[in-house]
């Protein structure tokens, strides 16, 4: 089994610096793209290797780039590619790995992709608490700037490059790609409004590619090895390895490499190696706090974009969190409302009141004080705050969770109204 | 422009060399209200004001970006920043076990700092170590596999 | 146009607008927050949702039709050829009805106490989305408010989060020191500290936010419902820009002023020396009774006299073979001026103003009459290519001309964004894409001022580098224009760039006016104007856009009927001093203000009987022989001629007490009483207004200004009080418990009354806007031709002054700077918003924020002068002499000294002039020298 994104990356093992990265193998992509290719052949690489964004919507990231006009004068609007280091999402933990574990991977991948959009500068949008990821990575482009992988005339191919670590200071929002341009500009991170998408108005208005750290760091092996390669590392139709992680009461908690497609049981079983003695696995959240709830039948799907989406949930990170069955399901879904709610960013209504009054209500159902109509309002927000009704994505994801816990676990639900109390904390209902 | 007092010539230093990284001065806002507070532990009004000038914004401008992220400290903080992580992994793995614990041997509340002014206790969101949890940071530091044994020591030595 | 199909009707729609506001201009209801016809769209709120269908209704056959929809933000949704929508499917109303509810979980419930209530764009759309039940069970949040200075009022609490604030305070009106904060639902909007928020358009604030957390200050201190004000259709008397606003009366006594709307005026915005600036009207030391001197030796002790004693008093004064001169006033109606010139007789009647003054009008009205140059309206001014502005402090002198400059700067987003294919409405992405593009705008003024952050370049100098500047730019654009000798090389470099610019702009504007008190100003700003008029030769010739800022509400109107030969003041003091006249009238004009005191003695030290019409007390009345008390603009009609050349009629908003009356009125009494005429010569303004009109052609035009007296719709007059005036008969229940009679007026088609017309009517007859669901101020729309079009049937206001299409090749000549005498120096005016115009100066909030008497000068004359911040600098100036105390800045040019004008201590100085200075011993300092924080943090 191919691991291409991890195999310089072991427990235990210091990144490669810059010679090391060398010996292994790296910068000969950044080489071959930047002396031996042009643009449109490494964005139609992409394409045919069919790489997907791995930031959690999955967007085809050849086809985003597409979207960047391309100029034939250098002088015209300057352009940005920003990498998207901002890792949030409640239960993720791949792109740490990938900063901490190998800096320079994603350092040449931003070589290539920046060149491939002609994008004169980078920036890495980092989350503040990343600290080592970031000196890494800053000690990372130290050293290719005094070897003339950055700065001007890269490799004598003309093209120049700096690549600037941004580190932000703690809020999930500026995950989000728009809210991420606001927050890059040191603005409060609010996102903007799509069309116009950042490929054509972006940071400061100008044309701006947003990707994941993960996505990027594909780019180099795709380079090297080509299309056809990247797409048979893959179980499925959806091409690539991927970085899976598994979070919960599991005996080996972890992130692995793993083909795109390998079966959710697999993973849990064969990786995070099985459930922890005494405790059984009711349900799991596919890819991070704002993904559906799957549950027990769902573990024979492979982990790709397309049968999970068809399972109704979302691929999403990749990092699964694990429900056991002496977890309340409320309380869960209570803590993530409760992060969502914090994290709203504030602009649009049905979020930033919407979601509120869902933590207060599942904060009422854990202290026993739920009541019959409140599960209609949880529901009716359910809708309230889907896709299309919110002005970014953030208010849908968090109700992924509550959706898929209210068709999945209702009784757990029922149960605390009924009982006047959390059946698994024993807190007993006391109005208030 | 009149002379900066309240930032020392390191932070100007160090900000300025952040702002030159964009086309904009104001883009290295948040990097400059985390100098600050690198230096001083937390961002005074006079802190915002002064960055404000230097980075051509005007103190309304910079405070609506400075109370907006979670780790710019409006409000003085203790020697030491516990940040415990809330969410759901971590949750899972039992987080308000060790909150409690945290809470009893400081005796102070989320959101407190002791009397003595040593430690000041903190939620903080996932920290991307959902692997390792629970988690919390001391000081930037990630502590890892938190238990009581674990914090009894932890707490022991940043006295 | 495209055609839409909203809930099975089919509507033509303009291209290019979003959904909402197609939906608002053809009179739909559709509720909305965060958008605002000026701000644009957003797209938070989510409250302006609507279903849209894939698929035309009538197209499609019942089965394969799409009818289940998507929800869409209608604001953010651009309009397009044959998409079906609707606004009433159940689906959307619920989501309406949802977001409301969220909205509203935060929000108390103090409606009965929120100075909002009743005028609540908030409680209409609550009402207009159906949400009555609440369900939420927790608790609301609850936030601290700030003091923000003497007009706004900060209720946080009741806040719904939509932006609005925010958007208009920073990105419309350029503000700095307003934000949000913090995040989630703990956003906050205020300072980022208690302090007077410091734009010079806060007020607005007022209107822009939908629900109380905004509200006017002033108002609070006798505060009254929108349903119990009594209110008139109305123009601000603060300069002669000419906003349109709706003055609200109750008990007698004004209680606020609100924005009336006029697309090509003032739109939805005023400045806050507008806004605020009318407690005068209810000062407790106005005049109110008519008095005269008892004695003639002491002139402090004084008699009020009844209706016969003014009589006898007038007859004695005025009566036939009496001698009259007549000194008329800037700041009084058209109709008030023209009664007086008719009482005196037109080579009697002086205009009012110091020579200087008078010249500098002059000829500006001149320019205006005879050169191929348009003075625009502001809608027009927003449309402008590139600017120039020459000599003036804008934003000081005519305030919300600046904040419509502000909009030129901007306007280039659209050329940008329909470059990327963004729509114009898509505010933040527009703002986003333009970055600091922006269209070209030159400021060159004596000293810094507040909006040169819209100014490509800045350019500081006295009145006379100014004029070079100008001179050099006109000679730039057209070789045959004077060049300026004892020109710098920067000054040439400058004028290089700004003539491309402008020669190559569609569509230019200068903006000037008598700021720098300099004919060379004046001239100079005339010369590019003509010099870009005549720049396509050949083609057709293209008037250039000239707007001259004026300083008094009808500087216009009162220049139209003067000639230059009836001369200035100066003139009156040869007349009364070589014993022409028996007896000189004022009408609203302290003559302190226009001349150095002593000179304002010998007029009063004649012989002649002095008679004084005003409605505040000053100098002027004080030394009157006979004060009659003359109504505010808040209690008789009048029409004002705008510095657009717009004539606007102000209508009374309630019945004056006492004996207080109209100028006019008095005057046409005392033309009987000189006649022995039996009646009045005028039963009603109107006729005053006709016979200016018949007796000066250019005037001829103001009768058109508003309908008259006699107009009726449907037999009927209309209405001051609105719909829903409360205890009308129960007012004065305390003096008379049965109701009194409602007072009549003669004086126009309006009625003191609720009884009145219930349809729409004419635009300049419409005291306030109010419609069936919308209660506050966006009832506008409801009156709108579309989305921020004209008033139907027309924005009030008649333009008398057009462009010449003659090309003109004459030219002003240029002269040189006067040289500085030995140890003089250069006297010139700073111009304040708050405290240089004398009526609002007399207003309580006004006068918080005015600045104390200083003098500005550059360190290095600081230096040789021997002075230090703090210290006192006493002027010497003609026969007076002053002492400031000193600021310190290099905003000023060297060599000169700047002192605000017009305030109680500075108002008759002459400016420019040649003063000498010296430090005054034993000063003790007065001032904290306060830098707005605004202007600290923009630096640049
Ligand atoms: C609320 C929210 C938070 C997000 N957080 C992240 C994040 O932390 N990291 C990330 O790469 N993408 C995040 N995304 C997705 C980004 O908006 C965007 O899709 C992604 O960065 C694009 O990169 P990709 O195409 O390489 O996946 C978030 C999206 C939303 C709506
Ligand atoms: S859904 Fe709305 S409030 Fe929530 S994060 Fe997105 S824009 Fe902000
Ligand atoms: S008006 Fe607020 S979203 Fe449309």
């Amino acid at each position: 089994m191919e691991t291409p994104l991890t195999q310089n990356i072991g427990p235990g093992k210091l990144p490669l610096n810059l010679q090391e990265y060398r010996a292994a193998g790296g910068y000969r992509a950044a080489h071959k793209a930047l002396l031996e290719m042009e643009s449109k052949d490494i964005l139609q690489l992409l394409q045919d290797a069919n790489l997907r964004g791995r930031g959690g919507a999955g967007f085809p990231t050849g086809m985003k780039w597409s979207f960047v006009p391309m100029y034939k004068d250098r002088e015209e609007r300057p352009k940005y590619l920003v990498i998207n280091a901002d890792e949030m999402e409640p239960g993720t933990f791949k792109d740490r790995l990938l900063m901490e574990g190998d800096p320079h991977q994603l350092i040449e991948g931003i070589i290539i992709s920046a060149y491939t959009l002609q994008a004169e500068v980078a920036y890495i949008f980092i989350r503040g608490e990343y600290q080592r990821s970031a000196d890494l990575l800053n000690q990372a482009i130290t050293e290719c700037k005094a070897q003339g992988l950055l700065g001007t005339n890269i490799m004598h191919s003309r093209f120049n490059l700096d690549i600037f670590v941004h580190t932000s200071a703690g809020r999930y929002i500026c995950g989000e790609e728009t809210a991420l341009l606001n927050s890059l500009e040191g603005k409060r991170a609010t996102p903007r409004a799509k069309p116009p998408f950042p490929q054509v108005s972006g940071l400061w208005g100008r044309p701006t590619v947003v990707n994941n750290v993960e996505t990027i760091c594909n780019v180099p092996h795709i380079v090297n090895k080509g299309a056809a390669w990247y797409k048979s590392l893959s179980l499925t139709e959806d091409a690539g390895t991927k970085i899976f992680g598994v979070s919960g009461r599991v005996r080996n908690p972890g992130a692995w490499e793993l083909p795109m497609g390998t079966p959710v049981r697999e993973i849990i079983e064969n990786y995070a190696g099985g459930m922890q003695d005494g405790y059984k696995l009711r349900g799991f959240l596919p890819g991070g706090g704002s993904t559906n709830f799957l549950t027990q039948e769902h573990l024979d799907l492979h982990m790709d974009y397309t049968s999970i989406g068809k399972a109704g949930s979302r691929l999403g990170t990749g990092t699964m969190i694990i429900l056991d069955d002496k977890t309340c399901p409320v309380g869960m879904v209570r803590n993530l409302e409760h992060f969502f709610a914090q994290e709203s960013c504030g602009w649009c209504t049905p979020c930033r009141d919407g979601l509120p009054w869902v933590e207060h209500i599942l904060t009422e159902f854990e202290h026993g004080r739920g009541e019959i109509e409140d599960m209609e309002v949880l529901t009716r927000h359910t809708h309230l705050l889907g896709p299309g009704n919110t002005f970014c994505a953030h208010a849908p994801g968090a109700m992924g969770p509550l959706e898929s816990a209210l068709r999945y676990f209702r009784e757990d639900f029922e149960a605390h109204i009924h009982s006047k109390s959390c059946p698994w904390t024993g807190i007993r209902g006391s109005h208030k | 422009m009149e002379k900066i007092t309240a930032l020392s010539a390191d932070e100007i230093a160090e900000i300025t060399a952040e702002a030159s990284h964009y086309e904009q001065p104001q883009a290295a806002s948040i990097e400059a209200l985390k100098i600050v507070q690198k230096y001083r532990g937390w961002v005074s009004d006079e802190s915002v004001k002064a960055v404000a000038q230097l980075l051509n914004m005007s103190p309304a401008e910079l405070d609506g970006v400075a109370t907006f992220y979670n780790l710019i400290f409006r409000r003085p903080v203790g020697k030491h920043v516990i940040m415990l992580c809330d969410s759901v992994s971590c949750w899972i793995m039992g987080c308000e076990g060790v909150g409690a614990q945290l809470r009893n041997k400081l005796g102070i509340e989320f959101g407190e700092t002791t009397a003595d002014g040593q430690f000041t206790l903190l939620p903080v969101t996932c920290q991307g170590a959902c692997d390792r949890a629970p988690v919390m940071l001391v000081d930037g530091e990630l502590e890892t596999h938190l238990d009581e044994d674990k914090i009894t020591a932890i707490l022991a030595n940043q006295k | 146009m495209v055609s839409i199909e909203i809930d099975n009707h089919i509507y033509q729609v303009p291209e290019g607008s979003n959904l909402l506001q197609a939906c608002l201009s053809l009179g739909l209801d559709l509720p909305y927050f965060c958008w605002h016809p000026s701000l644009g769209s957003v797209g938070a709120c989510r409250q302006c949702a609507v279903i849209q269908y894939q698929d035309r209704h009538d197209e499609v056959a019942g089965d394969q039709r799409d009818e289940q929809g998507r929800l869409v933000m209608s604001c953010m949704t651009p309009v397009s050829e044959g998409m079906r929508i609707s606004i009433d499917a159940q689906n959307a109303r619920n989501f309406r009805a949802d977001i409301i509810e969220l909205l509203m979980t935060n929000h108390p419930h103090d409606c009965p106490v929120c100075e909002e209530g009743g005028e609540c764009h908030l409680q209409d759309m609550t009402q207009m989305s159906g949400h009555t039940y609440r369900q939420y069970r927790g608790k609301k949040r609850t936030h601290r408010n700030q003091y923000l200075g003497p007009f706004i009022n900060h209720e946080m609490n009741r806040c719904i989060a939509c932006y609005r604030c925010v958007r208009y305070y920073q990105d419309y009106a350029g503000g700095h020191d307003l934000q949000a904060m913090a995040a989630h639902n703990h956003v906050y909007f205020g300072r980022h500290e208690d302090g007077v928020l410091e734009n010079e358009f806060s007020g607005n604030l007022v209107e822009v936010c939908p629900t109380g957390v905004f509200t006017d200050r002033t108002l609070s201190q006798h505060y009254s419902r929108k349903w119990d004000l009594q209110a008139a259709p109305s123009i601000c008397v603060h300069c002669a820009q000419g906003c349109n606003t709706s003055p609200g009366e109750r008990y007698g006594e004004l209680r606020r002023v609100v924005n009336r709307y006029n697309s090509a005026v003032n739109g939805y915005f005023l400045c806050d020396r507008g806004r605020f600036g009318y407690g005068f009207v209810n000062r407790e030391d106005r005049v109110t009774q008519a008095e005269r001197v008892a004695e003639k030796s002491r002139e402090s002790v004084r008699e009020s006299l009844s209706r016969s004693g003014i009589r006898d008093a007038l007859i004695e004064a005025i009566g036939p073979g009496k001698r009259l001169l007549g000194i008329g006033s800037p700041r009084a109606s058209i109709e008030a001026n023209f009664a007086l010139r008719e009482l005196v007789g037109a080579d009697h009647f002086s205009a009012g103003l110091n020579n200087q003054q008078l010249n500098l009008q002059q000829s500006i009205i001149e320019i205006l009459r005879t050169r191929p140059v348009r003075a625009p309206e502001l809608r027009e001014i927003e449309q402008a290519d590139a600017v120039l502005i020459l000599g003036e402090d804008v934003i000081n002198t005519s305030p919300r001309l600046a904040l419509s400059l502000r909009q030129t700067a901007a306007n280039l987003g659209s050329k940008i964004a329909d470059q990327l294919r963004i729509p114009v409405w898509q505010d933040a992405a527009v703002r986003e894409a333009m970055q600091s593009d922006k269209t070209p705008v030159f400021i060159a003024t004596i000293t810094a001022t507040r909006i040169d952050d819209i100014a490509l370049k800045t350019y500081r100098d006295k009145p006379a580098g100014i004029a070079q500047l100008g001179f050099a730019i006109a000679c730039a654009i057209d070789a045959t224009a004077p060049f300026p000798e004892q020109l710098s090389e920067d000054q040439q470099n400058l004028a290089q760039q700004i003539a491309a610019v402008l020669k190559s702009a569609k569509n230019p504007l200068i903006v000037s006016g008598i700021g720098c008190q300099s004919q060379a100003v004046i001239a100079a700003a005339a010369n590019v104007a003509t010099a870009l008029a005549n720049r396509n030769s050949g083609e057709e010739l293209q008037p250039t856009n000239l707007f001259y800022c004026l300083p008094e509400s009808n500087s216009i109107g009162l220049g139209l009927m003067t000639s230059d030969e009836e001369g200035g003041l100066e003139h009156v003091i040869e007349r009364l001093e070589s014993n022409q006249a028996d007896t000189l009238i004022i009408v609203e004009n302290d003559l302190y203000r226009r001349l150095p005191p002593d000179r304002v003695e010998r007029i009063f030290s004649s012989d002649a009987t002095v008679i004084v019409l005003d409605h505040i007390k000053n100098e002027t009345t004080l030394k009157a022989d006979l004060l009659l008390p003359a109504a505010t603009f808040a209690e008789t009609e009048g029409t004002l001629v705008s510095g657009s050349g717009r004539a606007q009629r102000a209508f009374a908003v309630y019945v004056p007490t006492a004996d207080i009356r109209g100028s006019w009125e008095w005057l046409s009494d005392m033309l009987a009483l000189r006649n022995n005429e039996e009646k009045p010569r005028w039963q009603q303004v109107d006729e005053v207004t006709q016979s200016c009109g018949k007796a000066i052609g250019v005037l001829k035009g103001i009768a058109d200004a508003a309908p008259d007296a006699d107009f009726r719709l449907a037999g009927m007059k209309i209405a001051r009080q609105p719909h829903r005036y409360s205890g009308r008969t129960a007012m004065l229940a305390a003096v008379n418990v049965s109701e009194p009679k409602q007072s009549v007026d003669p004086d126009s088609a309006l009625g003191f009354t609720m009884e009145g017309f219930p349809g729409e009517k004419p635009s300049a007859l419409t005291p306030y806007y109010w419609s069936p669901g919308w209660n506050s101020n966006q009832a506008v729309g409801k009156f709108q031709e579309e989305v921020s079009g004209p008033l139907r049937g027309g924005d009030p206001g008649v333009r008398l002054l057009e462009a010449s299409t003659e090309p003109v090749k004459r030219w002003f000549e240029t002269t040189p700077d006067v040289a500085r005498g030995q140890g003089e120096w250069l006297l010139l005016p700073s111009y304040h918003i708050f405290g240089s115009e004398e009526l609002s100066a007399l207003s309580e909030a006004i006068i918080e924020r005015s600045p104390l008497p200083t003098v500005m000068l550059t360190p290095e004359d600081a230096k040789s002068l021997g002075v230090a911040q703090g210290d006192g600098l006493t002027l010497s100036v003609a026969s007076q002499s002053l002492s400031l105390e000193v600021i310190i800045s290099d905003d000023c040019p060297k060599g000169a000294l700047l002192v605000p004008a017009g305030l109680a201590k500075t108002a008759g100085l002459p400016f420019p002039y040649q003063v000498k200075a010296t430090r005054e011993i034993g000063w003790t300092r007065r001032l904290e020298v306060n830098i707005l924080v605004s202007d600290k943090g923009t630096q640049r």
